[in-house]
This record gives C-alpha cells, structure tokens and sequence, in this order.
C-alpha cells in the first residue's frame, strides 16, 4: 500500500550556472496523488522533466531516479523513450500545444496504443474510443476525426489525459493540468483525475501553484522553493501545521476576505537568483526566523512519522 | 441622492462584434455584452467576475472608452461619454485609467521605465520638464520602485516590478477611476499579495474608484465592495459582495462558489460539478443563457430570458426560479 513508485534520492539539475533543482530526494507511493507545490522558478517543471527524461541535452543532472526497480538517470535514450507514454506519461498546462493541431484527436490517442503496443489500426482505434468515452468526450466515435480546434479548451484537455492513459502508465504526471481552464470545467476535470485514480490506481503527480487546487485533490504534497524541497507532509498537514516560514508565508499570502483589505501578510523580497543562489537554506534571507547556522543547507527531518521540514528554525522548535 | 450619484453609469450596454462575413457570406454576430446596467459608487471597488466569454474584458474596455457600445452607453459624471465634445473626451481620458493583465505586453520594451511613466504627463503636457521627472520619481516611489529603477527596461524587472510600473502610469494622470483587467493573475502567489496590497493600499489612499475584472473569486473577497457575475455577456447577480458570496441567489452563482476548490484542507465533500461547457457567445440559448447547465432549469428559462430581483438591499439576480421562491417566502 505504502511502497514508493518512484523515489529520488539527491536529485539535483543544473543548466550552466544556474542550479535549478538542488538536492531533492522524496518517494512517490503507489497509488496516491502526490503534490508538487511551489511557485514560478521554483524547479517543479524542471524535477518532472527529469522524471519524464525530458529535459535538454545541457542539462546537468545527479542523483537518483528509481522507478519500479530502475535507475532512471542510468537508462539508455531507447529504454527511457520506451517508458515515456507508456509506463510514464505527463499531461502539460496547454492542450492547445500538446496536441497536434493538423491531426485528428482520436488518431493521436490511437498513434500513442500503436507506438507502445503491437495492436493493428483498428483495435488502436476501437481502444481510443473507448478512452475518449472514458474520459467523457460526448459522442467519442463522431469526435475521434475532429481537429483539435473544433474542441473547447476543457474538451482539449481531456483527449490529452486520454492519450495520456492510452497505455495505462503506472505514473501520470499532470503539470498544471487545470491552469489554462475556467473554474467550472477545472472542477470537472480534477473529478476525472480524482476517479482515474480510484478506478485504475493510477499514481498521479500533480504539479500545481494553486494550493486549492492541491487541498481539493491531493493526497501529500511536496514544497519546492527555489530549486529545494522545503517540507513534505500529507496535505492536510500542510494546511494545518505548517512547520517550514515558506510554507507558512505562502498560505499567510492567499487573499481571504478575513484578511483585512490590503494588509495580506507577506514576505518582503523577491526569490533569489539561481544563477547564485544564497548558501545554505535559500529560503533564509526573506525568513522571519533566520539564525546563524541558516547558512548551511538544513537537512529534510522528519518530525512526525509522515511530516518533514527541511529548517533549522522549525527543528530548534521542536527541541525546545 | 446627490451625494451618492454614480461616478459612472452604464446604461442597456450591449457591444456586438461581426465576425466573418464576405461578399455572399452574413457575418455572424458575437453578443460579447448584452443589455448590460451597471452603477459604480464614488470611491468603491466593484469586482466584474466571470469565466472566459463572459464579457468582462469587454465590458471593461467600454468603461475604459477603448470600445464603443453597439447599443446603450456611458455616462461619466453624469455626463454622456459618447456625446461629449472633445474636451469632455480629453477630460474623461485624464480621469480613467487602466491596468491590464500582462505587464509585458502592455508596456513598450524598447523604453526605460521613467519614460513609460512620464508618456501620460507628456501627452497632457502636464507641467514642465523638471516637474515630470519630479513625478516621475515620485510615482515610482508611491508603487515601491526607487529611482534606480526609473532607468531599467521591462525585460531587466521581475513580474511584480512591471506591475508596479504599469500601475505607476495608470496614477500619472491622478485619474478618479481605474479598470483593472485581471492585475494579478498572472503572478505567483506572494508577489501577487504584494500587488494586492499595493492597489488596495492606493485606492484607499488616494480615495480611488475601482473597477476591478478577475475571474478569482478569492480576490473578490478579500479586495471588493461589491460584486457583478456576468455570463455570456450578461449580468447575472450584482451586490454587496458579503452577500453575494454568502447568499448567491443565481444558480450559476453557485455553480461558480462550488467550483473553487479551497485552500483548507480536511473532508472533501463530492461536489456537484456544474455539467457542460460554457456555450458559444455566438449562439448563447434562448431564454436564461445558463439554462442548458442550470440544475434548477425549468420551461420557462428556455423561452423567457428572466429579468433582475431584488433579494436584499442592492442584491438583484436574474432567475425564474429563485425570483420565485422569493416571492413565495415574501408572502
């Protein structure tokens, strides 16, 4: 039940002189939808690329990528291209650039069973209808030959979740699949995630800056600032006890009509320069908290069985 | 009465776009409003709230003067804005101004900042050289900008930063009203407090008018007064916004509260997923435009678009069916 499926150990990306992931390491288990929360610049993207081996050529990445039993990072260009689409597979922001614009909508969900299974034409077909039913496109078999702009951008989506799952992946990493969305289909498209994962115990990684997005549908969730993962903690303990300043000044920071108008509490600075970043914590010249020893990197410590901070502030705490 | 006339008025505002159309070909029509009424108080802040299509944006750059309306118009001060002579249209210019979304696109990048924010004090020819720059310095200090920035182009500043300048050039003119299209959707959630709290903390400052268009109703809550929901080019619910929010009388209202997903954790109750997409603004149904989406949806909203209720002080929506029930609990 609680076995990871995917597990980073010391993953780090850099792309020239600028460190973008620093030192990551946390397990995804089966099973769960597990949240990557943090703002822009933060590595988020960056970390998923490096799950999907997308990332460019430039790219310096160290560390460890296991999936079931593999190390990613060790893989050949071949074996990885196998995996993508069909083991693991990723659904970006914009359908409207995710999906071919001059192909119809079915084939590209049909193209994808072809490239990974040795099914004829029309049992690719057949089993694209179906998953376009699936992910409730109306009248599946009279869309399936629609260019991609004759569907709404809701509609979009959901062919690129369907091509997504074409092959049943264990991991589906959807990045920020609901961002280009208006809030009434947004809501209908996190129900879909939500019962792909209770139907088919699809592990799902949800990237994602809007924190009610990640409170509605996510079971863990990781904290990313700047490139470092700050706190780890099921999702409920994030809301409720937050232990890492970052943490805490994020959620502080959404509007709330309780918030007296324009006085929303807030950080003052901006993130740092991941061209050179500040030793040590790069949380700590906005923190409230910062003591001396914030100048080297404070480890990942877990305080409760499930909950992990990455502070000295929040370890000192808890000493006391 | 006097006292609290309306800075602006919009009266049966509607704007239409053609679209297409050829030598044999009609255009179609795009109803982007529709018949729209709105009031905005000296010194509030009203949130214009919908989804893509509602026609906020347009209803937006009608109050801006950026669009004349198709049927319907502005009045400003009382005065009409699509009859007034040249010097009213200067003066109506000087006093409203806007904020857009995406601070790249809406500033020029080949110009330095200072002069980004000196371009409304140039074209009004508004006191002499050294009394610009003076300005000049002084806005960029009152959004949180210092005078080394004044020299920096829109690619070496920070989202947030070209926000702030955008905002400091919307105040060179000291309008009495500001559009702000969707100000802050564009930024990560800390810097987007930082802009909250800047606009909020200059509205009341300064005793600005604020018309304020986003499609999050978190920010409604926490900046607004008052609160209008359009959908497809029309307005559904207007009011005071703690009762709007607490109370929503329009059932696409709710459909639109139930979706937001909140940022609190504990049991999360299924919710009842408003179905369907948004129709095309180019053929809306009949009747009630949110009919074909609307759990409440009876024969009449098919047919009969329903007019404004009343449902408490300032709180009007447009539904057959809760107007009903209303008027059932009035009795």
């Amino acid at each position: 039940m609680t076995d990871p499926l995917l597990q980073l150990a010391g993953l780090s990306v850099g792309f020239g002189d600028v460190s973008a992931v620093s030192d990551v390491s946390l397990d995804v288990r089966k099973g769960e939808i597990f949240a990557l929360v943090g703002e822009s610049g933060c590595g988020k993207t960056t970390l998923a690329l490096s799950v999907m081996g997308l990332l460019p050529g430039s790219a310096q990445v160290r560390g460890q990528i296991r999936f079931q039993g593999d190390d990613l990072l060790t893989l050949s260009e071949g074996a990885r291209r196998r995996l993508r689409g069909d083991r693991i597979s990723m659904v970006f922001q914009d359908p409207g650039t995710a999906l071919d614009p001059a192909f119809p909508v079915g084939e590209q969900v049909a193209e994808t069973i072809r490239a990974h299974r040795p099914v004829s034409r029309r049992e690719a077909r057949d089993r694209a209808i179906r998953l376009l039913a699936e992910v409730g496109i109306p009248s599946p078999a009279e869309r399936y030959a629609d260019p991609p702009h004759r569907l709404s951008g809701g509609m979009q989506q959901r062919v690129v979740i369907a091509t997504a799952l074409a092959n049943e992946p264990s991991l589906l990493i959807a990045d920020e699949p609901t961002t280009a969305l208006d809030v009434t289909i947004q809501a209908q498209i996190l129900g879909l995630i939500r019962d792909l994962r209770d139907r088919h115990g699809t592990t799902v990684i949800l990237i994602a800056h809007d924190l009610g997005v990640v409170a509605d549908l996510c079971d863990r969730a990781g904290v990313l600032y700047a490139g470092q993962l700050v706190e780890l903690a099921p999702v409920e303990r994030i809301f409720e006890s937050p232990r890492h300043p970052y943490t805490r000044a994020l959620l502080a920071a959404l509007p709330t009509a309780a918030a007296a108008r324009g006085a929303l509490p807030v950080a003052g600075g901006g993130v740092p320069d991941l061209a050179d970043p500040p030793p040590g914590c790069r949380y700590s010249p906005r923190c409230p908290v910062r003591m001396d020893v914030c100048v080297r990197v404070p480890a990942l410590v877990p305080s409760e069985p499930a909950h992990a901070t990455a502070c000295w502030y929040a370890q000192s705490e808890r000493m006391a | 009465m006097a006292a609290s006339a309306p800075l602006m008025q919009a009266r049966s505002l509607s704007r239409e776009f053609r679209i297409g159309g050829g030598l044999l070909r009609r255009p179609q029509v795009l109803h982007a409003v529709h018949d729209v009424d709105l009031d905005i108080q000296r010194g509030e802040v009203l949130a214009l709230v919908g989804e893509s299509g509602s026609g906020k944006t347009t209803l937006g750059r009608c109050l801006l003067g950026m669009l004349q309306p198709t049927a319907g118009g502005v009045w400003f001060d009382g005065e009409d804005v699509s009859t007034a002579d040249r010097k009213g249209r200067s003066g109506f210019r000087r006093r409203v101004q806007p904020i857009f979304q995406n601070p790249y696109s809406s500033l020029d990048p080949r110009w330095p900042v200072a002069r980004t924010v000196r371009e409304p004090l140039d074209a009004f020819r508004i006191g002499d050289r050294a009394a610009r720059e003076a300005r000049v310095i002084e806005l960029l200090d009152s959004v949180g900008l210092s005078a080394r920035h004044a020299r920096s182009r829109p690619h070496e500043l920070s989202g947030g930063q070209r926000q702030r300048v955008a905002i400091a050039a919307a105040l060179a003119l000291r309008p009495d009203l500001i559009v702000a299209d969707e100000p802050v959707s564009a930024l990560d959630v800390m810097v987007q407090a930082q802009i909250l709290n800047l606009i909020c903390g200059l509205q009341r400052e300064l005793g600005l008018t604020l018309v304020f268009i986003t499609h999050d109703l978190a920010v409604v809550e926490h900046v607004a007064d008052r609160v209008a929901v359009m959908y497809l080019g029309r307005i559904v619910e207007s009011g005071p916004v703690s009762d709007v929010l607490a109370g929503p009388q329009h059932p696409y209202t709710r459909a639109l509260l139930e979706a937001v997903p909140k940022p609190s954790p504990g049991p999360r109750p299924q919710r009842a997923a408003v179905r369907g997409e948004i129709p095309s603004p180019l053929a809306p149904p009949a009747g009630c435009h949110f009919h074909p989406r609307c759990p409440l949806a009876i024969d009449r909203c098919r047919v009969t678009a329903p007019a404004m209720t009343e449902f408490g002080v300032g709180h009007t929506a447009s539904c057959h069916v809760t107007a009903a029930i209303h008027d059932a609990k009035g009795a």
